[in-house]
């Protein structure tokens, strides 16, 4: 019974998923979709991969870290430099999957060697340490000679699809929810997650806790790696200062905000986190202040106890239920 | 004779991290939460010192009273509004709500006085000090450094040998069983987060008269190197916080002077994994061991 | 203590010790327990009962004293090689994987018996569906054993609390211990709640033909199951034998009840 229900809720989740990249896909084809809707595609896809694969460490392993940007950065680095280097000698076609693996596998490289010594820690002093490592990769950055140093790299190619960057976009967010959910949702997922719930049972079970924790540190850097290659590719140039920790807090409010532990959630928090800025362009200077406050309502509407207790009086399955019940009364 | 001077600049920088510190590690200990937002009272502090400055006319000691109560008032209402309603909940959501406060208290700053840098007035006329031939010591580095050590006896003073003091050392240790042994919790709460957010205003004080230009982001990065620094002495400890405070700054300056200015963020970045990976809860932090 | 020399006893724990700054929890303690024995752990409160517990589990690392299993020599070895190499445990205050379905718990116990690779997980490869398959086989089996099997989807976190306990044996026994060590299993319960519980327990070493190493207060629970008793006094071992015996010992009989 519960495999099935389970089954069924990660296809509607492909389902709906593809759904919206179809409709996109009409949408900016038909040319319906104006360019600024065309334009926040790909960065909205960014960012769902970049909240999936965050959320496997915050939400599943149970561990918070402050810094997701410093490995997209290193992926974006690595595979644009490649792809800079590489540029003229293969076609785009193999050239492609080849910047974006090497990406990923760099970044997921830093993860190895950073994960190693600091899953030690645990809250609050693994959140500062991730964050001083994102920010130690930053300054290095751009202390560096062959990555632009301050500068940055301004002649990533841009056009990777036929003029569609779209649709690379969708297929990369699509291979990282599927490993992710595959992930979750297998021995080692269950490894995960169970050290998340309980460390001390879990280890007492014989679960290597060190493993577990470097395989979702490793995965999650691995696909941060690979979006930021789609960041670069995506807007042709890179500057170390966009990966600084506010771009890692970012993220991070789009896993909360999804809810820790919800693929569906990442994806949808992926995309109001993204949209919503945009539409608030209208409010021009009040911008930022706007979202500001949406976000300490939605916090506070989302996770206060006070609020939960009356969610839960007044919830959606509770109504369903006292109307079926009502129903069955009547009937019997 | 560099070195001394140096020396000297790193300590006063210190001394406002140590400030900032301070705050984070008070309302950490208290609410078990970490105050993205508190970087951000710096600047709304060092803001309010300006406008009043420009506006009430001369007195200096108008305009720093009229940054402390703000800053008082502000700390205290975030709590109130922002943070107690989510007392209980899981720390993340605290976090980011946090967070947030921290965007809403920049994006005002931004409306009220745009994005460019102002200049912060020079509210009091400090020659330089100097000693021998080469040695030059700025005034301002004096009076931060003397300020920050007065206050910090203070504090450990209140926090030592007073009644409140010893609330918040019970409310951090266990807050049910404080509650029961009749002290006020949401009053502790709120005197940790006025006392932490006047160290702010000061620490905005000293920081607008070193650096001499604020803006809206200015409390952004030192609330960060603050909350590094409470970490490095091992949060929740506030000896910790004055001392990782002050080897930051000290870290810091002399990074900036011997190695590359670029570098010395990711130098003081790098001494703080250094610290933790050989201690993992901070120089004074206390070891907690998980009962199985 | 006499020694049958005939068999190797399941545990055998040699002049076991630990001191925590200065303080010596745990002092020069011996214990056999027989293949297939139901044995108690008693004491007063703070006497070091679930100290030897994190002693054996490798929690703590003893600081004097040798622990060997079924002859093995697991002194010094983590927690993960012993929960891997036959030694299974329950809590005092339970510990389950509260957001994980009931299932689920007893399939992570399952850690080393169904291998396949991260990436057969990812690919989904026919190994995964297959040792998938089994392991939901065997998970039920065991949820069936403790009457579990109906709440098999539920959360682990909304069982009533002596299900909550069952889980817990339950996962235990997934991981194929040669030795299950139950910290005070009964704590909690009302008397018809032990009474069953005194008869899982007794199933459970049926069944399973496993050997038992009990903490208990409940001197009911203690005097029905356990052959064995050694009671444990300020780190010490102040008494040990057959369970009648031992609990007749006006030694122990002080212990608990004063002078």
């Amino acid at each position: 019974m519960k495999k099935k229900k389970l089954n069924l809720r990660v296809l509607l989740t492909y389902g709906i998923l593809a759904a919206v990249c179809v409709l996109v896909f009409v949408l900016i084809e038909t040319g319906v979709a104006s360019r600024q809707f065309k334009s926040l595609v790909v960065p909205l896809c960014v960012n769902m991969m970049l909240a999936l694969s965050l959320n496997l460490i915050v939400g599943f392993l149970g561990e918070l870290t402050l810094g997701h940007a410093g490995f997209m950065s290193v992926g974006a680095y690595a595979g644009c430099l490649l792809s800079v280097y590489l540029e003229g000698t293969m076609p785009m076609a193999l050239r492609l999957p080849l910047v974006m693996l090497f990406g990923g596998l760099v970044a997921a490289l830093f993860g190895l060697v950073i994960g190693i010594p600091v899953l030690r820690l645990k809250g609050d002093y693994l959140a500062i340490v991730t964050l001083a490592f994102g920010e130690i990769i930053r300054s290095i950055i751009l202390n560096l000679d062959f990555t632009g140093g301050a500068a940055g790299i301004n002649n990533v190619p841009r056009d990777i699809y036929r003029g569609s960057n779209y649709l690379i976009a969708f297929v990369l967010v699509f291979i990282t929810l599927i490993v992710i959910t595959n992930l979750v949702y297998s021995k080692q997922g269950r490894a995960i997650t169970a050290i998340r719930d309980n460390r001390i049972a879990a280890e007492s079970i014989g679960i290597n806790i060190t493993y577990y924790k470097l395989l979702a540190f490793v995965i999650a850097a691995f696909f941060a790696g690979v979006a930021g290659v789609l960041y670069g590719h995506n807007i042709g140039q890179l500057d170390a200062n966009k990966f600084d920790y506010n771009r890692s807090i970012e993220i991070l409010v789009i896993v909360v905000l999804g809810g820790m532990g919800s693929i569906p959630g990442s994806l949808i928090a992926a995309g109001l986190i993204t949209v919503i800025p945009e539409v608030l362009r209208t409010f021009s200077d009040y911008r930022l202040l706007v979202y500001a406050i949406v976000l300490i309502a939605v916090m506070i509407i989302n996770a206060s106890p006070r609020m939960q207790a009356l969610r839960a009086r007044f919830s959606v399955r509770r109504l369903w239920k006292l109307i079926r019940g009502r129903r069955r009364k009547k009937e019997a | 004779m560099s070195f001394i001077s140096n020396l000297i600049g790193g300590l006063s920088l210190g001394s406002i991290y140590a400030l900032i510190a301070l705050g984070y590690t008070m309302v950490y200990g208290i609410a078990k939460m970490l105050n993205f937002a508190h970087g951000d009272i710096i600047m709304v502090g060092a803001f309010t010192i300006f406008t009043a400055a420009s506006s009430l006319g001369g007195n200096p000691f108008v305009a720093i009273l009229c940054g402390l109560v703000t800053c008082v008032i502000l700390g205290v209402l975030t709590e109130k509004i922002a943070y107690k309603p989510l007392r209980g909940s899981s720390p993340l959501a605290v976090l980011i709500t946090a967070i947030g406060v921290s965007y809403f208290l920049q994006s005002v700053a931004l409306l009220i006085f745009g994005s460019t840098q102002r200049p912060f007035p020079k509210l009091f006329s400090l020659s330089p000090i100097r000693i021998g031939k080469d040695l030059v010591i700025k005034g301002e580095s004096i009076v931060t450094l003397g300020v920050t050590l007065v206050i910090m006896a203070g504090i450990m003073l209140l926090i030592n040998k007073t009644k409140i003091g010893k609330a918040m050392l019970a409310v951090s240790e266990d807050k049910g069983a404080a509650q029961l042994m009749g002290v006020n919790v949401n009053r502790t709460i709120s005197i940790t987060f006025a006392i932490g957010s006047a160290l702010a205003a000061v620490a905005g004080l000293f920081y607008g008269l070193t650096y001499n230009f604020i803006g809206p982001y200015t409390g952004s990065m030192p609330g960060i190197k603050a909350f590094v620094a409470a970490v490095f002495g091992g949060i929740g400890s506030i000896p910790g916080a004055m001392i990782g405070g002050i080897l930051l700054g000290v870290i810091e300056n002399l990074s900036k002077g011997y190695i590359s200015t670029e570098l010395s963020d990711g130098i003081v970045f790098a001494v703080l994994i250094l610290v933790l990976l050989i201690k993992p809860t901070g120089l004074l932090g206390k070891k907690i061991a998980e009962k199985v | 203590m006499e020694k049958t020399q005939e068999q190797t006893p399941m545990l055998k724990v040699e002049n076991l010790g630990i001191s925590f700054g200065g303080l010596q929890a745990v002092d020069s303690f011996n214990i056999e327990v027989q293949k297939g024995q139901l044995y108690g752990l008693i004491g007063p409160n703070g006497a070091g009962k679930t100290t030897v517990f994190n002693l054996l589990t490798g929690v703590y690392k003893p600081t004097t004293g040798r622990i060997l299993l079924d002859g093995e020599d697991l002194t010094g070895r983590s927690t993960t090689y012993i929960g891997r190499h036959g030694i299974a445990r329950t809590f005092q205050n339970i510990r389950l994987f509260k957001n994980m379905s009931v299932l689920d718990n007893v399939k992570v116990g399952f850690e080393h018996q169904y291998p396949y690779t991260v990436a057969e997980g990812l690919l989904r490869l026919p190994r995964y569906y297959r040792q998938e398959k089994k392991m939901v086989e065997h998970g039920m089996e065991l949820l069936e054993v403790f009457g579990l099997q109906d709440e098999a989807s539920y959360l682990a976190a909304n069982l009533p609390y002596g299900q909550q306990r069952k889980l817990e044996i339950c996962r235990a026994l997934a991981t194929r211990p040669k030795l299950l060590l139950l910290d005070e299993p009964a704590a909690g319960m009302n008397p018809n709640e032990t009474a069953e519980l005194m008869d899982t327990i007794l199933f459970v070493r049926e069944h399973f033909q496993m050997t038992i190493l009990l903490i208990e207060h409940d001197m009911h629970l203690v005097s029905g199951i356990c052959e064995q008793l050694t009671v444990l006094n300020f780190g010490t071992v102040l008494a040990q034998g057959e369970t009648a015996r031992v609990l007749k010992n006006p030694d122990v009989i002080t212990a608990y009840l004063g002078e």
